[in-house]
């Protein structure tokens, strides 16, 4: 084997370091605190009372789910439309796509909280129409809104990126053989862009599932997902070790969700890396 | 072979990209079930003008015809034509079956008879057990294959191959040669072949279609195409030839390199300056004494079959290729029979192409071009 500088072998040191005190450690501890009760003894009954929180894993997978799809439909169509366009506007509309990317989630979910409260600009506008208000925060369809709002880019952009270095002469090949436009998405375009949809997927999915500050604040407190049940859990001590098994089933929920989604994917160019 | 039907026509075809125009009132017919080729460096338009056939550019001026149909129109998919692309464009998430298939499934053929079809192309372009290959594992010359097959199995009316074999060896490329020329004749399809090798052209051409800078230079059978040139850019583009300034004298006699010479071209005005063109094999070497002109030789290759000598006369570089040697720096006398000597009107072409004083260097420009092509 060839003999390696002294930069090549330490250049990770850093990283490793790092990692270890802030990944690895942390994780030690979500086991630890998982497989024992307040007082350090081991235990599995942190793990066999989460049946009682079945309801909210189901919940949170549905609104994840739902987000993603909606994502998905509005995304997929945006980065085709986006990748057909001259080289220069296609770059102005990443950027823009890119900008909100650029600001704190956190104030971004505010803003929308802005615009759709009781008192916010869309009911002021509807009332200036002529309109009722309508109570929108607080309902399901404000936090799936949300998490579409928060992370559409996060769909956006693996699916362009692998629709607009699609080769063009696998289009005119479509073309010659007698597909029309329609038919060229499906047969090619679609399948050869597969990798792109499932990053694009495993990157709205994941944060979409684990999200707290999406539900509490656009669900106005009615709706309870996972990452709220878990920061609740962590504000108190004495529920730590709930907290942490709750973690615990979500962190293999995500990677058993991720490892699917891979499959489908070559594997090559696609896959995520959470 | 009915030559006689046109299947398609172009017309007055103009176009250009970026105001730089590529092929200019551009005019061709081609008859059914010949093999055209359209030959040209690179750049002189011949794939712009296949993919106006094919579909994938719009003229900007002109028409085209198909079966006296203008279908400038119609997109693509609507053509009865099909392309055997530069680097094959197989579908990367299909196996070979399905890649041949494609123009059958977009029809809606019954599967039965998809399957049926897909094996007798297979076995046409003998590739028997590859169906479920994916395209990755494939060599070039069996994806080149596949390419074909795929184009084949809609059974188009025209064939359109833009340069598919530039990407495969010397070798294989000769093999691909022999078997698409089987092709056509097995399959009594129009091909129309895009290429900037003259020698493929040749040999697989029933008509050729040489092209520079968006024009077409000359339409004929590659033996017209050979042996009467009509200016010096198709008699420098198509094999060697010394092409010299000439004057015709009178009908049947033509004064060039200071001597007169008998020829067999007739026609011109008296004393109407004209290119001369004397292939290198045409040449014959005699005494000195015999000599019609003579020369001192200033390099000698070899090439296998013949020698390859640069002999000079009168400050000219002539290029003969002979059976017999001669050694470098030794004096030699040169004879032409009448029918070796071509004569041709002037053009912009003339005096574009010297002599052989820079031999080496015009090899390395002509392998430079290919490079380029290669990157395309």
């Amino acid at each position: 084997m060839k003999k390696r500088s002294f930069i090549e072998r330490f250049a990770a040191v850093p990283h490793s370091v790092w990692a270890l005190l802030f990944i690895v450690a942390p994780l030690i501890f979500v086991v630890y605190f998982a497989f024992t009760d307040t007082y350090g003894n081991f235990t599995f009954d942190n793990i066999t009372m989460l049946s009682s929180y079945t309801h909210i894993f189901v919940l949170s997978v549905c609104f994840a789910l739902i987000a993603t799809v909606i994502c998905l439909l509005i995304g997929y169509p945006l980065a085709f439309f986006i990748s057909q366009l001259k080289p220069k506007t296609q770059k102005l509309l990443v950027v823009l796509l890119m900008l909100p990317m650029w600001i704190s989630l956190l104030i971004r979910t505010y803003s929308l909280l802005a615009l759709l409260d009781n008192g916010g600009l869309f009911n002021s506008l509807l009332e200036k129409l002529g309109f009722e208000r309508v109570k929108i925060v607080g309902t399901s369809g404000a936090v799936i809104l949300g998490m579409v709002y928060d992370f559409l880019p996060y769909m956006v952009l693996p699916i362009y990126t692998s629709v607009s270095k699609l080769d063009a002469r696998y289009l005119e090949a479509a073309h010659d053989l007698g597909c029309n436009n329609i038919k060229t998405l499906f047969k090619v375009v679609l399948p050869l862009s597969v990798p792109g949809v499932i990053s694009g997927i495993t990157m709205v999915f994941v944060p979409s599932i684990s999200t707290f500050y999406i539900s509490q604040k656009l669900g106005g407190g009615s709706f309870d997902l996972i990452g709220d049940t878990i920061e609740r859990q962590f504000q108190n001590v004495s529920t730590y070790n709930m907290g942490a098994a709750i973690s615990l089933v979500m962190m293999i929920l995500i990677l058993i969700s991720v490892a699917v989604m891979n499959k489908f994917s070559d594997g090559d160019e696609g896959s995520v890396i959470v | 072979m009915d030559q006689n039907t046109k299947i398609i026509e172009l017309k007055g075809v103009c176009k250009s990209f970026d105001d730089e125009p590529v092929l200019k009132d551009l005019c061709l017919d081609i008859h059914d079930k010949e093999f055209i080729t359209l030959l040209g460096p690179s750049g002189c338009g011949k794939t712009t003008t296949l993919r106006i056939i094919g579909g994938f550019e719009t003229a900007d001026k002109g028409e085209l015809y198909f079966m006296g149909k203008e279908i400038s129109d119609v997109p693509p998919y609507k053509r009865h034509v099909n392309t055997v692309f530069q680097r094959y464009a197989l579908f990367p998430h299909l196996n070979v079956f399905e890649n041949i298939a494609f123009g059958l499934r977009i029809a809606k053929t019954p599967e039965k008879e998809i399957v049926e079809r897909v094996q007798e192309m297979l076995a046409l372009v003998n590739l028997k057990g590859f169906e479920k290959r994916t395209v990755s594992t494939l060599s070039g010359g069996q994806q080149q294959r596949v390419a074909i097959a795929r184009a084949l199995i809609n059974h188009p009316k025209v064939l359109l191959l833009d340069e598919p074999l530039a990407a495969l060896d010397l070798k294989l490329r000769k093999d691909m040669q022999n078997e698409l020329k089987a092709l056509h004749e097995r399959t009594g399809i129009t091909f129309v072949y895009v290429t900037h090798d003259q020698e493929e052209a040749l040999s697989m051409s029933d008509t050729v279609v040489v092209m520079n800078d968006g024009i077409i230079q000359q339409i004929g059978t590659p033996e017209d195409i050979y042996n009467e040139p009509k200016n010096a850019f198709v008699a420098d583009f198509i094999g060697e030839s010394n092409i010299l300034d000439g004057v015709m004298i009178d009908d049947y006699r033509a004064k060039f390199a200071g001597h007169t010479f008998e020829c067999l071209d007739k026609g011109f005005e008296k004393n109407e300056p004209v290119d001369i063109v004397v292939r290198p094999e045409d040449v014959d070497i005699v005494d000195v004494e015999k000599g019609m002109l003579t020369g001192v030789v200033t390099s000698v290759t070899f090439k296998g079959v013949h020698w390859e000598i640069i002999v000079d006369i009168q400050n000219f570089k002539w290029m003969i290729q002979t059976t017999d040697y001669c050694a470098p720096d030794s004096t030699i006398g040169i004879y032409i029979e009448p029918d070796a000597i071509h004569v041709m009107k002037k053009s912009e072409y003339s005096n574009m192409f010297g002599d052989y004083s820079s031999y080496s260097e015009e090899f390395d420009e002509l392998s430079d071009a290919e490079a380029e092509i290669e990157e395309e």
